[in-house]
């Protein structure tokens, strides 16, 4: 049986008075890769954003209900160990500008003060950047800043800063949104291939995206979790006539 | 007037009560266009009387100074003897105190207004008591510096005086030092606000960046902050050393006004604001007079040199 790596249980977020996510019940199973879609300002962000405890960032945001990683509940946990856990890439490709490729890398633990050998450092930048294809274009440039990248390679830089710390679970928010299609396409070539070391969960209003690279999809529709089920039956048979009338383009 | 060919040819073919109306809707645009050029036309004289002005001020002091700089040439300013009986003019014990107690009320200001930008700009952004905070913190600039001085006479000189006596210096009280302390209450609002301000404008998703990747707080401001805002923060003390180079009211008042050289920073002196302050009414020699002046002409080019360079900065760091 596939173990389940977040659990949420009446799960609501909220901005100040606005309801934004609204009873959430969700599994997410482990080293797979789930796609959130729905209409924009449906509470994919806000709800994302709160797994990884980043909602609480906002001032006067606010939740409420269970959210677990392994079982262990993320809200008595502290913040710094769930983030080290679960990973965040964001919409737009956010490398540090006044960092090196190579200092980008290893940002987390320079920023966390964990002190690591030479080879140990070289070693983990080695393997992030080849985990998101990047190191054969940048092997000869580590030390060039990394905003000269293209948008593209920047996102997958920001993919392999999250990855160089070994989380559990990565989080991403409309990650190609910003990119051009043919870095859209390496960004999900690698998908297939982080979800077998990692739990992929990534927010998405391209439903081509969501079809092409998903195992479940998960519907929000007015911040409520409408449907959740295996991608094919999502797109092919979906049970709720909100998520029909989505996937149709009765509305966006 | 309006003739019938000025008109759009959709009005000609319609109803003379049409056609006057877009007649007067001409006139009305007209007379619109007049207000707005004669408008242009004050703003920009306006700006120009601004400009003259400066000018005209730079210009006074330059010709007043000339006798003292024909006389006394360029070795006036590091003369170290100012004694106006014997007819002895160098400004060197007045740069002198200028800069040791403009840089000392410097060093003493800048950890509370980046500690004060800080806060407000990252830790607490809103809020009553951030909020109560902020506009102390921007009353200090509007409080008259007479008060700062009659505070400082009242309540720092003498607990500057027991702490001299404790150290074993000259029990003078007022002095170098003490104008320092009352120049670095007067100068944290220029950092502080600047520096919160320029907090304020980095970009969230840098900084989420480092949180995602779970750093705390402080290694955020540490490690993105800091270093995003670094010239904005220096701009913000060039501003305030600005302030603190040209401040005369509370300084005249707690520094002791003597024309020796400081032996130390808790001796008397007097600065180039100070010294005019205090000696120009009773100049009543031409080239007594024209050396005060250009002490003047002096510290105003160095305190626009300096606003310029702080200036230069701020639109950098804001264009970018
Ligand atoms: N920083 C914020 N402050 C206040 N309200 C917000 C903020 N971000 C989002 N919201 C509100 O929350 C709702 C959901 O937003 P979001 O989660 O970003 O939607 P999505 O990612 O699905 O487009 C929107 O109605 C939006 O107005
Ligand atoms: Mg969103």
């Amino acid at each position: 049986m596939e173990s389940t790596v977040i659990k949420s249980r009446n799960f609501n977020a909220s901005f100040g008075s606005n309801h934004v996510v609204k009873n959430v019940n969700i599994d997410i199973p482990r080293n797979h890769v789930i796609a959130v879609m729905g209409p924009s300002g449906c509470g994919k962000t806000t709800y994302l954003r709160c797994i990884n405890r980043m909602h609480e960032l906002i001032p006067g945001a606010s939740s409420s209900g269970e959210m677990k990683l392994n079982d262990e509940d993320v809200y008595q946990m502290h913040p710094i160990f769930v983030r080290l856990k679960i990973g965040m890439v964001f919409q737009r490709p956010n490398p540090f500008p006044n960092l090196s490729i190579y200092d980008n890398v290893i940002a987390g633990y320079k920023l966390n003060g964990i002190k690591l050998p030479k080879a140990e450092r070289d070693r983990i930048v080695e393997h992030s950047l080849t985990r998101v294809a990047l190191w054969n274009e940048v092997k000869d440039s580590l030390n060039k800043k990394g905003s000269f990248l293209s948008g593209g390679q920047q996102q997958r830089l920001c993919i392999a800063r999250a990855v160089a710390m070994e989380p559990e679970v990565l989080l991403f928010d409309e990650p190609t949104s910003a990119l051009d299609p043919i870095s859209t396409s390496t960004v999900e070539e690698l998908f297939h291939e982080l979800k077998v070391n990692y739990t992929l969960i990534i927010v998405t209003h391209n439903m081509q995206q969501a079809a092409r690279v998903s195992d479940k999809t998960a519907f929000f529709f007015m911040g409520e979790l409408v449907e959740y089920d295996d991608t094919k039956i999502m797109f092919t048979n979906p049970k709720d006539n909100r998520t029909q009338n989505y996937i149709t383009g009765r509305f966006s | 007037m309006v003739t019938r060919s000025d008109l759009p040819l959709r009005v000609i073919n319609s109803t003379p009560e049409a056609i006057l109306k877009a007649k007067k809707r001409a006139r009305r645009s007209f007379r619109q266009i007049r207000t707005e050029n004669v408008f242009k036309r004050t703003l920009s004289i306006m700006g120009l009387v601004i400009i003259i002005l400066v000018l005209g001020i730079l210009l006074t002091l330059v010709v007043q100074s000339l006798p003292s700089i024909k006389a006394l040439g360029l070795k006036y300013l590091w003369s170290k003897v100012w004694d106006p009986v014997q007819d002895i003019y160098g400004a060197w014990p007045f740069l002198l105190g200028t800069l040791l107690s403009s840089f000392l009320a410097l060093i003493i200001s800048i950890p509370f207004s980046i500690a004060v930008a800080i806060f407000l700009g990252e830790y607490h952004p809103k809020g009553w008591l951030p909020n109560f905070l902020k506009n102390t913190v921007e009353l200090i600039a509007a409080v008259p510096s007479v008060i700062y001085g009659f505070w400082g006479l009242a309540v720092l000189v003498p607990i500057v005086r027991s702490f001299e006596s404790s150290i074993g210096v000259e029990p003078v009280g007022v002095g170098i030092f003490s104008s320092s302390l009352i120049l670095a209450v007067m100068i944290i609002p220029y950092a502080a606000s600047l520096g919160r301000s320029m907090i304020h404008l980095v970009p969230s998703h840098l900084k989420e960046a480092a949180y995602g990747l779970g750093a705390t707080r402080w290694e955020v401001i540490r490690s993105v902050v800091l270093p995003y805002t670094k010239s904005g923060l220096f701009a913000g003390i060039l501003l305030s050393l600005g302030r603190a180079l040209g401040e005369t009211m509370a300084v005249t008042m707690v520094i002791g006004n003597t024309s020796l050289i400081p032996k130390s920073i808790f001796a008397p002196g007097n600065t180039m604001a100070s010294v005019i302050a205090n000696e120009f009414t009773e100049a009543d020699k031409p080239v007594y007079l024209s050396a005060l002046i250009e002490l003047g002409l002096v510290l105003f080019l160095v305190t626009v040199v300096i606003n310029l360079i702080g200036k230069k900065i701020i639109d950098r760091f804001t264009n970018e």
